[in-house]
């Protein structure tokens, strides 16, 4: 199967300048394959959220080579790496993260519109596909203080699959979530990952949710300790 | 852009009472600025106008003649010296006068003979500027329609117009004989025509129309004259315009602008401080704006991280910033040009003369509109740079880390 994503002895440190330097990444590799479903887990502090920036074009290692679709990134400038996020990537943040200006239907296009900077018919139409298909199409107007925790992270999945991207990185997306509410976010994703085929990176800290994953990565101190390919 | 312009509207209406603040300090600032420029243009507009309602946009007389001494010596400087001047005539006008109305931008010409004379009056002697005119042409330069206060406006042979002072003075009204002495025995009675006010008691003392020919022969000079007036197009050129014709007539021509140099020069500095005033209220506005856009990036941070996250390029990050500067700009001046307009308008009609006329129409023209809106406008997007660059340049990790 094809890779979604590999990383290669991939070192991230901080500071330099007046600030010491800080390795927070020592050397990671793996990669994802297509359709994977899979948990990120590890102690607060060891390198998750920093690992998936990187591999969401949103900063850039200090060493290594990160590689999206078989093609390296590293020789890529901004507005390319940029675009290349646009069409290729999703996130789903801890908070929702939806903007509170524009409507739930409006923050599902928004990564379209973004990218393409003009709004069609056709862009309103998937917008509303995919809210109908986490049960919101009754909501689709509603701003997002109008919608429930668990609401506003379903809005903010499926605005993750817009673009219809290969890979979804999503950073404690059940964190602020009851317990039941973020069972059914999490069986949310796998059923999209399962129809459509689309890679699920889920960074989190509840055991019982990453046990339902097909694979667990496990990074301590900046260094993958387990890579767990799981039996369903 | 679409993008640019949907997500800049809506974060300016999200931000209500920020877009409420720095709308209102635009359209104070604007307000101000057209305010003083409508006056200012108004009252400027009207002194020229009131200062050329009785003079020629340019005046063409005789060189002056010198003296030169004799030069033996390739070396020797010329030694010029002006002759003391007497009443000189033009000959030839008619020539001159063709010339003058075949240089570009010289609309009309007017001949005059003019001089010194007394008006006698059952043993009054009164010294008057005798000024014969082809009324017509005169007319064409100095409109005499609404000065006139008795009589009507015509100069038929043997009659004269006279000011309201000279009338008064002489206990004169129209349709009474007037007889003038202008020296070396050449005198004749008139009959008065028409009593006019040319708007200063100098001139309504001294001023006396008489058709040409008379004035000609009554100053000893018949078939010259004295001067030609001339109106030409563009107000403002009428020096380069009066040397252009000083050129081609190889006469003296003096423009309005040098004959009212000390009023030209109150007029540009009164301009130039209300243009100070102008840009330091456009600075104000433009500090106004920058602060307010600079607070809102960093309230916008998070939102400005999700759209980076979701792959949005960072130069329309900058736009969308861009744009709400430009955008209050234009709304701020469309405000503040009515709050402004309004203002003048009340101002002029306070300062109304007791007949209830203005003292002065204020300049409310298309021009100032649309040149404030620019203005504004350009200011706006100016002052939105930095906030701009600031937002496109925002880490989007760092932006995104806290909810
Ligand atoms: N910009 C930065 N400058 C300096 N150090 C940083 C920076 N970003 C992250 N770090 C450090 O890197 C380490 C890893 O942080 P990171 O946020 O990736 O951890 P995490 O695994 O996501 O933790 P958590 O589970 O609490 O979210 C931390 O020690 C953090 O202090
Ligand atoms: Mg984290």
């Amino acid at each position: 199967m094809a890779n979604v994503l590999e990383l290669q002895a991939i070192r991230k440190q901080y500071g330099g300048g007046n600030a010491p330097i800080v390795e927070v990444l020592h050397g990671i590799d793996f990669s994802l394959q297509e359709g994977e479903f899979v948990a990120l887990t590890g102690p607060s502090g060891s390198g998750k959220s920093t690992l998936l920036n990187l591999m969401g074009l949103l900063e850039r290692p200090s060493q290594g080579e990160l590689l999206i679709a078989e093609q390296a990134t590293s020789p890529l400038d901004d507005n390319q790496r940029t675009a290349l996020r646009n069409r290729y990537l999703g996130f789903v943040f801890q908070f929702h993260h939806l903007l509170p200006a524009f409507s739930a239907m409006e923050n599902v296009l928004m990564p379209m519109f973004a990218g393409q900077g003009k709004r069609t018919r056709a862009m309103e139409e998937r917008a509303l596909f995919l809210l109908e298909r986490v049960g919101l199409a009754a909501h689709a107007h509603k701003k997002p203080v109008q919608l429930s925790g668990g609401q506003q992270q379903r809005v903010a999945i499926v605005r993750a699959l817009a673009n219809q991207p290969r890979l979804v990185l999503a950073d404690e997306p059940t964190g602020n979530l009851d317990s039941q509410t973020a069972d059914e976010v999490f069986q949310l994703m796998r059923s999209i990952n399962q129809q459509d085929g689309v890679t699920f990176l889920i960074v989190t800290h509840d055991p019982r949710l990453a046990a339902r994953t097909d694979r667990e990565i496990n990074l301590v101190d900046g260094q993958i300790a387990r890579d767990i390919h799981q039996p369903i | 852009m679409q993008f640019i312009w949907t997500v800049a509207w809506r974060l300016l209406r999200e931000g209500r009472f920020q877009s409420v603040l720095i709308l209102s300090g635009v359209t104070l600032g604007v307000a101000v600025v057209v305010y003083i420029t409508a006056i200012v243009n108004g009252l400027q507009a009207n002194l020229i106008n009131k200062t050329l309602s009785t003079q020629a946009h340019i005046v063409l007389r005789p060189a002056d003649e010198d003296n030169r001494a004799v030069v033996n010596q390739a070396w020797v400087l010329s030694d010029v010296q002006k002759r003391t001047q007497r009443e000189r005539t033009l000959r030839d006008w008619t020539a001159s006068r063709d010339l003058a109305l075949a240089t570009p931008e010289v609309k009309h010409s007017a001949a005059l003979a003019s001089g010194p004379a007394f008006a006698v009056k059952g043993g009054v002697r009164k010294s008057v500027s005798l000024m014969g005119v082809e009324l017509d042409d005169y007319q064409r330069i100095v409109p005499l329609q609404e000065k006139l206060r008795a009589g009507r406006l015509a100069l038929p042979n043997g009659s004269v117009m006279i000011g309201v002072e000279l009338a008064e003075d002489l206990g004169l009204k129209v349709g009474d004989r007037l007889r003038f002495d202008a020296g070396g025995d050449r005198e004749e009675s008139f009959t008065i025509s028409g009593i006019l006010d040319f708007g200063l008691k100098d001139l309504n003392r001294r001023w006396v129309l008489l058709p040409l020919r008379a004035a000609q022969s009554l100053l000893g000079h018949p078939l010259e004259i004295t001067e030609l007036y001339l109106t030409v197009d563009d107000l403002f050129h009428a020096d380069q315009t009066a040397l252009r014709v000083a050129a081609r007539t190889g006469l003296k021509a003096e423009s309005w602008i040098e004959s009212n140099a000390q009023l030209m020069t109150a007029l540009r500095s009164q301009r130039a401080s209300s243009t100070m005033i102008r840009v330091f209220v456009m600075i104000a506005v433009a500090f106004g704006i920058a602060s307010v856009l600079v607070v809102s990036v960093v309230q916008r941070q998070r939102e400005i991280g999700i759209l980076r996250a979701m792959g949005t390029p960072s130069s329309r990050i900058m736009w969308i910033f861009l744009l709400q500067g430009g955008m209050v700009g234009l709304v701020g001046s469309a405000a503040g040009s009515l709050l402004g307009a309004a203002i003048a308008s009340g101002f002029s009609r306070l300062a109304a003369q007791p007949d209830g006329t203005p003292l002065f129409p204020v300049d409310l023209s298309p021009e100032l509109f649309i040149s404030t809106a620019l203005t504004a406008t350009l200011v706006g997007v100016l002052s939105a740079l930095a906030p701009a660059r600031r937002a496109a340049r925002l880490d989007p990790v760092e932006a995104i880390r806290y909810g």
